[in-house]
């Protein structure tokens, strides 16, 4: 059946088919959409894992069991499951093992746009890069094949405009692969004397794999032009067929690593002038240029930022506008045309419209009173993010999950008294699980006086309400079970222990500084469930009564998308507002109503 | 046929998926390739937005560049504004429009500009421009102002009624349904 498929749910329907068994990983934009649909397969077992390295090793148990196995992830959750892939490139697999790594070139949701080839060179597993939904579907199926064929986990690497465009595609039925478990400790006890012996079988793979990738039909030339030759992959494939259409030849690469460097001498030879697009870092452009070959890339396109077709169109119009490129007369006028864009100037004077944090949402109260007590927060990645931004600008730092809590205690540590009793940590439920019980043990064992808040939403808001090891429920929505952070809390040996509801500014405020002035490490869990979740029952809207506003904007200082002021008075929207009565207590004249 | 272009721009929230969806939906039952792209994640939290939808014989670039559109789907008229450098010269807007303040305008960093339609007609752009929030809270429910907007998208589009029917019971629950068909109709019927 042919129809229209996101790119992610194109990768479901791939494990799906491909008969594999196991699914875990943990959220992150643009990955998370694979392991949602795949949850609605009753043959795949999913589930979501507390961060991407259980996920990986969960992953691996499966496929040392026989089942064939997936782990999907954005591109930073590579960096916390490195280590089980780096050495899971020794042991090999038993069934096929398949990895996803969404990259987020243009970070549109992310904290760093950095470019995951470089993982897949570095752990010497092979990479394939799909540039639409029908390749994501027949990528993932032919990625268990590979992993089988050359004992190796297999990444395919996603990106944003991949992952969240839908497209066409064809589904097939779905195979049954069952492999038995045999023992086999030379192979995957990864000890000195056995890893020694694995490297040169790692070595050995990767030039079995080179002549595959010779082959392949992942790989394909499209010879239309002696003159100009594009070597190129996913998206930018779609970008260059867009401004070039079969005007110019193509090598589009559908396996990003190894390279193939026959494929590419003889493609090169076939062109007077060689480029290579690719977005991010110059990979496959060193690696021509590592065989001897002249070619450009970087020298004219951005390694920084995703692309586009007019981006490319520009890049080459400047080539051909300034001489140093020659094409046929319709190329070149399109792609010197492409320079002259006018922008409109009803554009220039509009107010940018930044993410903010919900009407109603649990954070704003939490970061209100952190501001009015001018704390130094040192921050982590969630929604709560946005109480970095205006009017609350509450957030001090923000790096990678789980770094609020470290960063605290060297912070606490170095600075003593003149920071202890005004700095906090402020990390949410999803990513203390992740990465932040390791940095409390750290408090707790090594005493620093630090305060930390965990903002207890009880969803995985972020990446779109997920359900995580606190929430009580599995990926499938059914009872799962639940960490009780009190009680895990204090067994690492943290005696002050208190919970809030954010809603309650007197209480959060009395709490915040009884916890700053103590003499020893606290936790502060401040709870009520995001407001989104469909089982919050939220009240009416709230109005503001005109004859007792006076307009002393108490209530803006929270920045709620839902208040705003209209003619020297405040206004609630009533299509937004959800009643959680936060604004009101701030208002002098009780005007809310 | 050559490739057409549509973007669909609004407030992280309003429904703009849905809309994408039931278009995608219909344009393959008119037999294109078709490409869209959505939004997921960050900005999804009140932030602008922006959906692409392509079709044509052969579709490549998921995404639609600056001076490329032939239409823009606007659930908020500053969202409109914000994306007018994306729309072809003769490209023709469907507008709601309603105003939801982004926050440098609510904590007085920045003013919410004014006569927006008014300013775009006068620089001569083809402006489509409705209430769809009292439309789509006419038809019985608030969130209904994407069907409204289709609705009056549909004006433009040489597909038969049917097949956005179809469309709209393929991807709307049954529950919704009367609701939503009303919203389509009082988008298409409204005097832009
Ligand atoms: C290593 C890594 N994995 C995944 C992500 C994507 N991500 C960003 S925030 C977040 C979780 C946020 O959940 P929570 O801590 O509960 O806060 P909330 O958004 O609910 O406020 C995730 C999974 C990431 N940034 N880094
Ligand atoms: S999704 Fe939930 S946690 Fe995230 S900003 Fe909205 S209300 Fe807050």
């Amino acid at each position: 059946m042919r129809e229209l498929m996101l790119g992610n749910k194109a990768i479901a329907r791939g494990l799906f088919e491909a008969g594999v068994c196991f699914v875990s990983s943990y959220p992150g934009t643009p990955s998370t959409e694979i392991t949602e649909e795949a949850a609605k397969f009753d043959e795949i077992y999913c589930e979501w894992a507390p961060n991407e390295k259980v996920a990986m090793e969960s992953a691996f148990g499966a496929s040392l069991a026989g089942r064939r196995a997936f782990c999907g992830q954005k591109h930073v959750g590579l960096n916390v499951a490195a280590d089980p892939l780096f050495t899971m490139s020794y042991t090999g697999v038993n069934a096929g093992l398949v990895v996803v790594v969404a990259d987020d070139a243009g970070m549109h949701s992310s904290q760093n746009e950095q470019d995951s080839r470089h993982y897949a060179i570095a752990a010497k597993v092979p990479m394939l890069e799909p540039s639409d939904s029908a390749e994501a579907l027949e990528f993932t199926k032919l990625a268990y094949e590979i992993s089988e064929m050359f004992d190796t986990p297999v990444i395919i690497k996603m990106c944003t405009r991949i992952a969240h465009s839908q497209s066409l595609v064809e589904t097939h039925e779905r195979i049954d692969v069952k492999k038995t478990y045999e023992k086999n400790i030379p192979k995957y006890v990864m000890m000195p004397g056995n890893a020694k012996k694995r490297h040169p079988i790692v070595e050995e793979r990767t030039r079995n794999l080179i002549d595959y990738a010779e082959k392949t039909p992942l790989n394909r030339e499209e010879i239309f032009s002696d003159k100009v030759g594009i070597i190129t992959s996913s998206t930018c494939y779609q970008y260059v067929k867009e401004v070039f259409g079969d005007s110019v030849s193509v090598l589009k690469l559908g396996m990003v690593n190894p390279l193939p460097p026959e494929l590419i001498k003889n493609f090169a030879a076939k062109v007077k002038k060689l480029f290579v697009v690719e977005e991010l870092d110059d990979v496959i452009e060193s690696f021509v240029k590592s065989l001897g070959i002249a070619v450009e890339g970087k020298n004219i396109l951005p390694n920084i930022d995703e692309f586009s077709q007019n981006l490319i169109a520009k890049s080459f119009g400047k080539l051909v506008d300034s001489g140093k490129l020659t094409v046929d007369g319709n190329l070149a006028d399109k792609l010197t045309n492409s320079l002259k864009t006018d922008n409109c100037e009803l554009t220039t004077d509009i107010p940018p419209r930044p993410p903010v944090m919900c009407a109603g949402c649990p954070h704003r109260g939490l970061f209100y009173t952190l501001k009015k007590n001018k704390c130094t927060v040192l921050g982590d990645i969630g929604c709560y993010t946005l109480g970095a931004v205006p009017p609350l600008g509450a957030i001090e730092m923000t790096l990678c999950m789980g770094a609020s809590i470290g960063a605290t205690h060297g912070f606490n540590k170095m600075l003593g008294k003149e920071s202890e009793n005004k700095t906090v940590g402020v990390i949410g439920d999803s990513t203390f699980v992740h990465s932040g019980m390791t940095g409390l043990a750290n408090v707790a064992y090594n005493q620093s006086n630090s305060t930390i808040i965990i903002l207890d939403n009880s969803i995985t808001g972020m990446t779109g309400h997920q359900q995580n090891p606190t929430t009580g429920f599995n990926i499938k929505g059914d009872p799962a079970g639940k960490i009780n952070l009190e009680a895990l809390v204090k067994a690492m040996g943290i005696e002050r222990v208190k919970v809030v509801d954010p809603y309650n500014l007197k209480e959060c405020d009395e709490v915040l500084k009884e916890e700053l002035k103590a003499a020893e490490p606290s936790v502060i869990i401040s709870r009520r469930p995001c407001a989104l979740l469909k089982y919050v029952k939220h009240n009416p809207p709230l109005k503001v009564n005109s004859e007792k506003c006076i307009g002393c904007k108490s209530c803006m200082k929270i920045g709620c998308p839902a208040i705003s002021m209209k003619d020297g008075k405040a206004v609630v929207d009533s299509t937004q507002c959800v009643g959680c009565n936060v604004c009101s207590q701030l208002c002098p004249k009780k005007a809310f109503e | 046929m050559k490739t057409k272009n549509i973007i669909i721009v609004g407030v992280g929230g309003q429904g703009s998926l849905l809309a994408s969806k039931i278009l995608g939906h219909l344009l393959l039952s008119q037999g294109y390739d078709v490409k869209v792209s959505e939004v997921h994640g960050m900005s999804q939290r009140g932030g602008s937005v922006i959906t692409y939808v392509r079709f044509g014989d052969k579709v490549y670039s998921p995404v639609v560049d600056k001076g490329e559109a032939d239409f823009i789907v606007s659930f908020e008229i500053l969202e409109t504004a914000r994306w007018l450098d994306y729309l072809k010269p003769d490209g023709q807007i469907v507008t709601n429009t309603q105003q939801i303040d982004p926050m440098p305008v609510i904590t007085g960093a920045a003013k919410y500009p004014e006569n927006l339609v008014e300013k775009m007609k006068a620089k001569n752009f083809k402006v489509d421009a409705m209430n769809c929030l009292e439309l789509a809270k006419k038809a019985g429910s608030q969130k209904a102002v994407n069907i409204v907007l289709l609705g009056r998208l549909s004006h433009y589009f040489d597909i038969p009624e049917e097949a956005w029917q179809k469309s709209l019971e393929a991807n709307v629950p049954p529950k919704f349904l009367e609701l939503n068909k009303k919203a389509f109709e009082l988008g298409k019927i409204a005097e832009g």
